[in-house]
């Protein structure tokens, strides 16, 4: 992690910068309001910022996912990295599978394979950790963890009828 | 006029008037990029005694008004602090801030001397030329785009420290003013600012506990509530001889979490009626005959408080480790006066010490008020002449 400045301004919120190895400083002024401004520093003038972006806190919510924020793809490949031999993948849900619009459960995906459904991606949103009654659709995608042949047998019942 | 314009109607048709011009004059100093507060001003000197249009019915409203329009512009800047903050600035820009009294405070009371003015007369002048003005200043650095910058947060602690000062130095000039043995007068002073300070302290430690206490989830209750706290407050400060407008700041102070959110919600559109009627009040109790003397004192009090606060902003930057051109950025910015400085002027004027601080302060004011942003727009192309002259 970079070494943040915290400063705060009386009055108006807080300012966090930090200066990129690039040798350009960036920062966010979060205002008392909710109000978040991107703020980008002079190249020439270390102290002065050259451009404002003003967003609201949904805007600045979604350029931090943008971003690479609090993101569940880079921890788990964290995650991936550390543990030999386990993988991560995506496998999307076939409208063909008869266990799309059946709770997770009855999948029986860790009994079978080995494979944790870790998380599911439905659109814009995800639901993560996903529980037994929780309902897998069609075109959801479903992020697993487990060896490589596990998720080759998921993917397979995931994507058509049970065997 | 058709109709006479006696009792009501004429108050409607006075008051309906007079906040119809003042908005169109906000609606020409926001074209032009300009601070409102000078153009209210002018727009009161116009309808004043020997004005253009001389007002009456209206004129005891507008008192009233503006009367309590410094009560809820106080409220509204100590609203913009938390104790936490104001501590935190205080801790890191008390040296800064004692320059920027020094540098500031002097040459309005010196000029007061020169004058041959009474010595509280001249003490209110130096209040004048010390304090900048947050709320031109806050509007300048939200317009200019440099709320990030990193000079930014050193001219926002001077900011609070002057507000700080102010707290200590209404009640000052409030026991300086009613006057009486030197004993009596330092008594009363002595209990205003311990009562100052103690309050300022209950703000800050219980100022949460306070504001739970007060607030409600109806907006109708909740504004009620404010308004009648910040008043009785005022009052109580005003009778202890510390000043409504400090009791007000402190009542805005100790308001934290959801309850100063709400409140800044519902008093801004009240403080900018009042605060527009205080400003315009101001302005009616100046002949508009008595400024063109006072032009010459007023223009080279400007000059040399803003050469002040300059050195102020350069110094202060300066010692948080600014380059050069953050520095004059600094000091450019710090040059704006006008609420706070009409506020002391106000004060001045009511209790009558000087007849000639009113227009020498509005033409002051004017001056700076209008000034101010220009010179902080200007810095960076200044700077890069400086640049370009040292290289050539």
């Amino acid at each position: 992690m970079k070494e943040i400045n915290e400063t705060p301004l009386p009055g108006v919120g807080i300012r966090h910068d930090f200066a990129c190895d690039s040798e350009r400083r960036v920062g966010v002024v979060s205002h008392h309001s909710g109000r978040r401004d991107l703020i980008v520093y002079d190249r020439d003038d270390p102290d002065r910022v050259v451009e404002t972006v003003s967003m609201s806190i949904d805007e600045a919510r979604s350029l931090g996912t943008l971003l690479g924020g609090p993101n569940i793809v880079e921890r788990l490949d964290d995650l991936r990295q550390q543990i030999v031999g386990l993988e991560i993948a995506w496998l999307p849900i076939s409208p063909n599978s008869p266990l799309a619009g059946r709770p997770l459960g009855e999948s029986e995906m860790r009994t079978r394979t080995g494979v944790s459904i870790v998380a599911l991606l439905r659109g814009e949103t995800a639901i993560p950790a996903p529980g037994p009654d929780d309902v897998m659709l069609a075109d959801d995608v479903a992020v697993v963890v487990g060896t490589d042949a596990g998720i080759d047998e998921a993917a397979r019942i995931l994507s058509t009828a049970r065997s | 006029m058709i109709v006479a314009s006696t009792g009501t109607a004429g108050l409607f048709l006075e008051l309906g008037g007079v906040l119809l011009g003042v908005a169109v004059l906000g609606r020409v100093a926001t074209r032009w990029g300009l601070p409102s507060v000078p153009l209210y001003l002018v727009a009161g000197i116009l309808i004043g005694d020997g004005g253009v249009v001389p007002i009456v019915p209206a004129r005891d409203f507008i008192q009233t008004g503006a009367e309590i329009g410094v009560i809820l512009l106080l409220l509204l800047l100590g609203l913009e602090y938390s104790g936490d903050e104001l501590v935190g600035a205080l801790r890191t820009g008390l040296p800064a801030g004692l320059v920027d009294l020094v540098l500031n405070f002097t040459p309005g009371y010196l000029a007061g001397a020169l004058l041959g003015w009474d010595f509280r007369a001249a003490l209110l002048l130096g209040g004048i030329t010390y304090i900048s003005s947050s709320g031109i200043i806050a509007r300048l650095l939200s317009d200019l785009g440099s709320l990030g910058n990193r000079e930014t947060p050193v001219v926002l602690a001077i900011l609070v420290t002057e507000d700080l000062m102010m707290a200590l130095y209404l009640p000052l000039m409030a026991g300086l003013l009613i006057g009486g043995s030197a004993l009596t007068i330092g008594v009363e002073i002595g209990l205003a600012i311990a009562v100052v300070i103690v309050v300022l302290g209950i703000a800050v430690v219980f100022g949460h506990r306070l504001s739970q206490l007060v607030f409600s989830r109806s907006d109708e209750h909740l504004l009620l509530t404010l308004l009648g706290v910040a008043l009785i407050v005022a009052g109580i400060a005003e009778r202890v001889q510390a000043s409504a407008a400090v009791g007000a700041f402190l009542v805005g102070i100790a308001l934290s979490g959801p309850a100063e959110h709400a409140a800044r919600q519902l008093l801004t559109p009240l403080k900018d009626l009042f605060a527009a009627l205080f400003f315009v009040f101001f302005g009616l109790q100046i002949d508009p005959g008595a400024l063109p003397p006072m032009l010459l004192a007023a223009g080279a009090l400007a000059v040399v408080t803003a050469a002040t606060k300059v050195a102020t902003g350069w110094w202060s930057a300066a010692r948080a480790g600014i380059s050069p051109p953050g520095r004059l950025r600094a000091g450019l910015t710090l040059i704006a006066r006008g609420e706070f400085s009409i506020v002391i002027a106000g004060i001045a004027v009511a209790e009558g010490v000087e007849a000639d601080i009113g227009p020498l302060s509005a033409a002051y004011v004017l001056m700076l008020a209008i000034g101010g942003p220009l010179a902080a727009k200007a810095a960076d192309p200044i700077w890069r002449k400086v640049i370009q002259r040292s290289r050539s």
